[in-house]
């Protein structure tokens, strides 16, 4: 089967990318929209195609075949070489998938959304050059071309984020974002060069492979007791942490709320932050066996621990986008504790698989909430709870697609999120019972954030709007309909028929008592939300009165953003800025101001050579002369 | 005898000549050159060379020292003391002045000249004549008539430079 | 030729006097007091000239000739620097060597 037609799935978007970018003030804005639209509308055509011809007959003797199409880009020597290609297996196919379902959504979304506004052509040419990076870091073949498009996304993202470039708190937002996970990337970037430096290669397969030097021999080189190895799978989970926006290196994810809210959908919810995930997913053989999988361990704890504190911040935040984004932090602490607590064989490697659904689900539905947000931000002119209210009677469209979107994510049976979550649960009570209770905790908290996101919006007070809120044009709810068809529809793909570490299909069930437990206790959240919320009353405030001290550290986010601040500030600019900004300026610059000074004083001095009294001149003459005939006698002596 | 004779002018020569360049009086330094011209004069005389003592009496003691005697008086008060040079200044010199002297001495007293053998008595006019208006092989009338002309030269920039401004405003 | 002196000695002779010229060069501080200087100078060269021509080759002509060239040519040289320095004094009021250092830094 020849899959090299794939690479036009990236390349559409950096054509549109150059043309929308280059003659961004020609090109009339219904034009660039339609234009946008249509490229992306190409590459999700070409992608479900991809997925349709390769799970349907990608199989040889069972197990799915992985293609790759890859040239030589950099050529050092034999051995080190930097690569470019294409990489065709499972997980990339389904990226390929919702990345650019994802994006035509996003772009036909934008078209109503951004109506009007000044840069239009500019959004869609940073919204194509967007999808390409994505597309590239799915369809990676080896670690360096991983690291390359991971920037890139990374720039896109800060593009994108600032694109309201006027406004003080956009700019800011989008250096914070840029500069934490250009931290985090550091971590990336010595991981890769540890592991590609033992292991003699950059390439995916190489390192992947079961023959290969890494899991066969990871013991033979370590450091401080770990394998050298452990090392390197750390630090490029570091990468991944920062990306995904994990415990400790969130701090960027609320802030990025500041772009508009298509960006937020297309990035911080369904594409960009999923990386990090995706990243684990695709080196998963290595991560798994090397050391008994003590990274894995690692990946597990860091994503349990991040959705549990993002559910718990996410029940008090008064802004919507916040809410959502906090959302999208403990969704995807599920996706990576999935990933950790799985296994390798066959069934056994029911959690892989489960992260890759619940991947797949939650970029539908949450990309739905960001839109449903959008739509109502869009009409209300404002970002707060307190803003908003009864809104079922003006946007009916938006109040459903919503709704199916909040019992998606809240695991309501029937729904895409319940399917998906199911899976979660039931790896999570096969390995670690810590990790599960805590899983089945937050299942609870985000039912709650999410119906109190609802009830606030939709039901709730009765408020007088200064403008009647309208329901949007069918730009805007098109896309929404689509996805909450997704939404629904997307639980019942077989995905363990398709996605499983170690490319052998398996069969997996629905385990009805995790199910139970699991939908009751969502239900509890719903109920507690819908006494607290559905009409306007002061329940809240009491309960936020109650828990007095607790609640304010929730409100604040657990303070994480002013740590970083006065860690930075007084530790890192105060100490060692300061002294390097002395050194710096004190002797490098004094030495180079000081070469300036020594050639004037010695010029200064020269200058006395020119004094205009031929005697000297004349002492000169015949000193030189004595010189020479000295030099000359010698010589002729000799 | 002759070498005696010699040994006296070589002495009365740097005496006199260490005297001028050290006087400090502009009139006696002058005085004391003329005297180091004189006897070389008399050095020319030793060696049989009349034509050239001759015109070395002549050319240097009546014309260069008149000049420099007239413009002497022109110039200065001739009482007048000459400022001292800076003791710096006269160490330097002196050093470069005996390292080149050093330089010269070694170079003449390491080479070995090939005295002439042939006896000589002395140089008469009549040669010099000759030569000095022979076309022929070693002739000397080109040097002569280009001297001729140099003279001329400098005597119409001497004239011209010593009118200065008045010539140009005529 | 002169009987009972050699060549080094006569060549001893000019240099110091040639030297002795060159150290007046250096030292002196007035324009006509370092004329004379050069005067000396000039003149050490012409003995050279003529003692090389009889001690060396008695049978040539040439160092005589040209010594008298030399001669000529110093008092032209004379009579135009003195020239000039009338000029000088017409101007300065001066002929300190300290007064003519303007071509400097």
């Amino acid at each position: 089967m020849d899959f090299s037609y794939t690479i036009l799935i990236p390349l559409i978007p950096l054509a549109l990318f150059v043309i929308l970018g280059i003659f961004s003030k020609k090109i009339p804005p219904s034009i660039s929209g339609w234009v946008g639209s249509l490229g992306l509308g190409t590459s999700f055509v070409l992608s479900c195609y991809t997925a349709y011809t390769y799970f349907l007959g990608g199989k040889l003797n069972g197990v799915y075949q992985t293609f790759i199409y890859k040239t030589t880009w950099l050529n050092f020597t034999d051995k080190l070489h930097i690569d470019l290609g294409v990489l065709i297996d499972p997980i990339s196919v389904m990226m390929l998938v919702v990345v650019s379902t994802i994006s035509f959504m996003v772009h036909l979304y934008s078209r109503g959304y951004m109506k009007g506004d000044d840069g239009y052509t500019r959004f869609f040419a940073y919204l194509a050059l967007f999808t390409f990076s994505m597309l590239g870091l799915v369809l990676a073949t080896n670690l360096f071309q991983i690291y390359i498009f991971w920037e890139l996304v990374g720039a896109s993202s800060f593009l994108l984020i600032g694109y309201y470039y006027t406004k003080p708190s956009a700019v800011a937002a989008a250096k914070k974002a840029f500069i934490v996970t250009r931290f985090a990337d550091l971590g990336f970037l010595i991981g890769i060069l540890l592991v590609s430096y033992y292991a003699g290669t950059f390439d995916f397969q190489e390192i992947n492979s079961l023959h290969g030097s890494i899991i066969t021999n990871w013991a033979a080189t370590s450091f401080m007791g770990l394998s050298v190895f452990t090392w390197g799978l750390i630090l490029i989970y570091m990468g991944g942490i920062g990306k995904s926006a994990m415990l400790p290196f969130h701090i960027w994810l609320p802030d990025a709320m500041e772009g508009p809210t298509p960006v937020s959908a297309l990035i911080h919810a369904a594409t960009m932050v999923v990386a990090g995930v995706y990243l684990v997913a695709r080196l998963f053989p290595v991560f798994y066996f090397v050391e008994d999988g003590f990274a894995l361990q690692i990946v597990a704890y860091v994503g349990a621990i991040s959705s549990f504190v993002a559910a718990v911040i996410a029940i008090t935040q008064t802004d919507i986008k916040r809410v959502l984004a906090f959302s999208t932090m403990s969704q995807i602490g599920y996706m990576m504790l999935a990933l950790g607590v799985s296994k390798y064989d066959g069934h056994e490697g029911l959690g892989f698989m489960a992260s890759m659904f619940h991947l797949f689900t939650h970029a539908m539905f949450k990309a739905l909430l960001f839109l449903g947000a959008g739509s109502v931000i869009h009409v209300v002119h404002s970002n707060y709870l307190k803003d908003m209210g009864s809104l079922r009677k003006y946007m009916p469209i938006t109040h459903i697609t919503f709704l199916i979107a909040a019992l998606s994510i809240a695991g309501f049976p029937g729904f895409a999120g319940f399917f998906s979550k199911d899976e979660i649960l039931a790896a999570a009570f096969e390995s670690n019972m810590l990790i599960y209770v805590s899983s089945v905790l937050v299942a609870g908290l985000t039912a709650f954030y999410i119906f109190r996101l609802y009830f606030g919006m939709f039901w709730g007070q009765n408020k007088n709007y200064e403008h009647t809120p309208h329901e949007s044009p069918w730009s805007m709810t098109i896309p929404m309909l689509f996805l909450a068809f997704m939404s629904i529809a997307g639980g019942y793909i077989p995905f363990s028929k398709y996605i499983s570490a170690d490319h052998i299909p398996f069969q997996s069930h629905l385990d009805l008592p995790l199910a139970a437990i699991a939908t009751s206790v969502g239900l509890v959240g719903i109920i507690l939300a819908f006494v607290f919320y559905k009409k306007e009353n002061n329940l809240p405030e009491r309960f936020a009165h109650a828990f007095g001290v607790f609640y304010k550290w929730t409100y604040h986010k657990f303070y994480f953003d002013e740590l970083y601040l006065f860690v930075t500030k007084k530790i890192l600019f105060g100490m060692v800025g300061f002294s390097a900004a002395w050194f710096d300026k004190h002797i490098v610059d004094g030495s180079m101001v000081g070469i300036g000074n020594v050639t004037v004083a010695i010029s200064n001095k020269i200058k006395g050579w020119q004094s205009g009294k031929f005697q000297d001149y004349a002492m000169s003459f015949i000193g030189g002369g004595v010189v020479i005939a000295m030099v000359i006698f010698y010589l002729w002596i000799n | 005898m002759e070498a005696i004779l010699f040994y006296i002018l070589a002495a009365f020569m740097i005496i006199f000549a260490v005297a001028s360049v050290t006087s400090r009086k502009i009139l006696r330094a002058v005085i004391y050159l003329l005297f180091v011209l004189i006897c070389i004069a008399g050095l020319y005389f030793l060696i049989n060379y009349n034509l050239l003592a001759a015109i070395q009496l002549t050319v240097y003691g009546g014309g260069v020292i008149v000049l420099f005697i007239f413009s002497v008086l022109l110039v200065h008060h001739v009482e007048l003391e000459l400022e001292k040079t800076p003791l710096k200044r006269k160490i330097i010199a002196g050093i470069l002045s005996v390292l080149g002297l050093g330089i010269t001495l070694w170079a003449i007293f390491t080479y070995t000249f090939k005295t002439a053998t042939t006896s000589y008595s002395s140089i008469e006019v009549k040669d010099i004549g000759f030569k000095l208006l022979s076309y022929g092989n070693g002739g000397f009338i080109l040097p002569f008539e280009v001297i001729s002309v140099l003279l001329v030269a400098v005597m119409i920039g001497a004239i011209i430079v010593a009118k200065g401004n008045k010539l140009k405003e005529n | 030729m002169i009987a009972g002196i050699n060549i080094y000695e006569i060549l001893t002779l000019t240099s110091i006097l040639f030297f002795i010229g060159v150290y007046g060069f250096f030292t002196r501080e007035n324009l006509i007091t370092v004329l004379l200087s050069i005067e000396l100078i000039l003149n050490a060269a012409a003995v050279n000239f003529v003692l090389i021509n009889t001690y060396l080759y008695p049978d040539l002509l040439q160092g005589a000739i040209f010594t008298i060239f030399i001669i000529a040519l110093a008092a032209a040289e004379t009579a135009l620097a003195i020239a000039i320095i009338i000029n000088l004094y017409k101007l300065i009021y001066s002929v300190e060597v300290k007064d003519t250092e303007t071509m400097k830094y």
